[in-house]
């Protein structure tokens, strides 16, 4: 490996969202409340990279899409589509998990699920393709800079650690919405 | 530290030279390797150790010549398997003081702590009749650890705790990484059935006073668990001499292949204790209902040993014992306190632990304000140095020094001064290449 391989890793624009994290709490987490805000269907996931310790919490809001009430539930694939309203984080790790972090706050806030979905999976297929697959910037935004990480296989992990807790969170609001009238888990 | 000082600063030695260093690494071919295009630079030796010639041969030897299944069968080669398993395990004893019936063949020594853990659980439910009811603990009675233990010598007794209704306390670490004794003092008391602790820290270094601490335990009538895995590779030990109940250690840490490490438990204490895993070889009469089982040490070693990995490890075991565990212990507390001085000299570095010229093991761990640990290792890993990132499995003492990570670079008698003075330099550029302004 040679310095600039290195430099591929660590680009400026991840050590940039490194340091300047979007979207990261400043305070410490309250706790969590699904209810907390009228119309908005919260989720929260944290996750631990047991390897060295890194983690991370992410808190999302997914609201039904244009035009439905402000107070009514995320609604199915037969209504408005549901967006993503609010993307915080709180987070502890290397320079890879924290920009990742920051990255995925500035890319999904206004989505729509499906949109964020669909996302999560050319991230992590670009992640694990071993630096194989060219990133296409239009879609993937500041989340192309990570393709430099698939060459580093202990790494991905690394990277994956706050799309992995977004997703777990999506996950919740997708089932809580499934069966409105039964606590989120 | 002067109640700490380590038997090896009074032992009439010269500390192993550079060319014997030097020659040294010829005995180990993966040190021969390059790393990203740079000479393998092996600072990790106190997660696991590189292998000698000898021992990889001892073990090629023993499946090329012995293979049978030991305590066994009545052939020639159960006869030769056993032998030299048992002259293993003679070598290994003596190299740390103890009798060979004082020495149980473990996997590593989390195995280790836990037989001593679950033991003690068999024994506080009335297994092993009266001979162990000195074991039995329940509510009211107290276990003790340190807030520096790897949370190999912590979760079996969190557990046993569970399992039990004892408590569990801990001795406090101090802001310089040493324990607070006076705490200690406190702490150990007549409700203390068990103090657990570890001889020398796998991340700040810190190399505990033993006599003093059982002292302390032994007045209240408690026992005492040493986990030796960063002394008995590093420096020379006596379990007699330290009076300890038990001790633990990992043979992969002490040049020694995976899979294999030890218990000591003094012998009148193991003739009492009642098994942990339980099976074949540890008995002397079944019937369906019943079982009467063998003295120790084979009590405590059920099934199908590691035979191949006991015998590699006494290779081990002689060649530490040639080269001389007091010259390999001055010489890694002289490469210990070059790294301390050094990185003391970087700005934006903390080193954890004992400053610079209170002793320490052949280690020191530290922090990069604005670099996290996982990308120090990466930065490092670039130039072919190998350095341990993250918790270290030691969460609570990071969490007590305000810290989640670390690195850590760990020394070992194949280190030579030019590879931590290499590290060092590639310290320097860390800040720097991460845009850290300290």
């Amino acid at each position: 490996m040679s310095s600039s391989e290195l430099q591929q890793l660590y680009q400026q624009i991840i050590l940039d969202h490194a340091k300047y994290r979007h979207g990261a709490s400043s305070e410490p987490f309250g706790v969590f409340d699904a209810d907390g805000a009228p119309g908005l269907r919260l989720a929260e996931s944290h996750q631990v990279n047991t390897t060295c310790g890194d983690e991370i919490t992410v808190r999302v809001g997914v609201r039904a899409g244009s035009g439905a009430a402000a107070d009514a539930a995320v609604t199915d694939a037969a209504g408005p589509a549901p967006v993503i309203e609010q993307f915080v984080w709180r987070g502890d790790g290397c320079s890879i998990s924290m920009a990742s972090a920051s990255v995925l706050a500035d890319t999904m806030t206004g989505l729509t699920v499906s949109e964020a979905e669909a996302l999560v999976t050319t991230f992590r297929e670009l992640l694990r393709s071993r630096g194989t697959i060219e990133p296409d910037e239009e879609v993937l935004g500041d989340a192309a800079a990570f393709a430099g990480v698939s060459k580093y296989p202990a790494r991905v992990k690394c990277a994956m650690l706050p799309w992995v807790a977004f997703e777990a969170a999506l996950m919740q609001v997708a089932a809580a919405s499934a069966a409105p009238a039964a606590p989120l888990a | 530290m002067t109640l700490s000082a380590p038997s090896f600063r009074r032992a009439a030695a010269v500390a192993l030279t550079e060319d014997e260093v030097a020659r040294i690494r010829n005995d180990f071919p993966i040190l021969e390797q390059r790393i990203n295009g740079h000479p393998l630079n092996y600072l990790d030796s106190g997660a696991t150790s590189q292998n000698p010639i000898s021992v990889m041969e001892a073990e090629q030897e023993y499946y090329e010549q012995r293979n049978a299944a030991v305590h066994r069968g009545a052939h020639t080669l159960a006869f030769a398997a056993t032998e030299v398993f048992e002259s293993a395990r003679e070598t290994v004893a003596a190299f740390i003081g103890a009798q060979p019936d004082e020495l149980v063949w473990t996997s590593n020594a989390t195995e280790g702590v836990n037989l001593v853990a679950y033991a003690i659980s068999n024994a506080s439910l009335g297994l092993g009749g009266p001979d162990a009811a000195r074991f039995r603990i329940g509510a009211g009675d107290e276990i003790v650890v340190t807030e520096m233990e790897h949370h190999a010598n912590l979760i079996p007794w969190q557990q046993l705790a569970l399992r039990t209704g004892a408590t569990l306390r801990f001795i406090p670490v101090l802001d310089d990484g040493t324990l607070d004794l006076a705490a200690a003092a406190t702490i150990v008391g007549p409700r203390t059935r068990l103090l657990a602790f570890t001889h020398a820290s796998n991340v700040v270094g810190t190399i505990n006073p033993v006599a003093e601490l059982v002292e302390l335990a032994h007045r209240f009538g408690a026992l005492v668990l040493l986990d030796a895995c960063q002394t008995v590779p590093h420096l020379p030990v006596d379990v007699a001499a330290l009076d300890v109940d038990f001790a633990v250690f990992s043979g992969h840490k002490m040049l020694g292949p995976t899979g294999i490490g030890a218990l000591f438990g003094k012998a009148e204490l193991l003739a009492g204790l009642p098994p942990f895993l339980t099976g074949g070889s540890m008995i002397t009469t079944v019937d369906m209902e019943h079982a009467e089982f063998l003295a120790p040490p084979q009590r405590f070693e059920a099934g199908t040993q590691r035979i191949s990995q006991a015998i590699a490890l006494a290779a081990a075991v002689d060649y530490l014992t040639e080269t001389g565990m007091d010259r390999i212990a001055l010489r890694e507390a002289e490469l210990g306190q070059r790294l301390v001085a050094g990185l003391a000299e970087i700005p934006g570095v903390r080193v954890l632990g004992p400053a610079a010229g209170i002793d320490r093991i052949g280690l020191a761990a530290f922090d990069v304000a604005g670099v996290h640990a996982h990308d120090v290792g990466q930065f490092l890993d670039e130039a072919g140095i190998a350095v341990r990132v993250g918790h270290h499995c030691a969460q609570p003492l990071h969490r007590r020094l305000g810290i989640t990570a670390s690195t850590r670079a760990s020394t070992y008698l194949y280190t030579t001064t030019d590879e931590v003075d290499q590290f060092l330099a590639a310290m320097h550029e860390v800040a720097p290449f991460f845009g850290v302004k300290p």
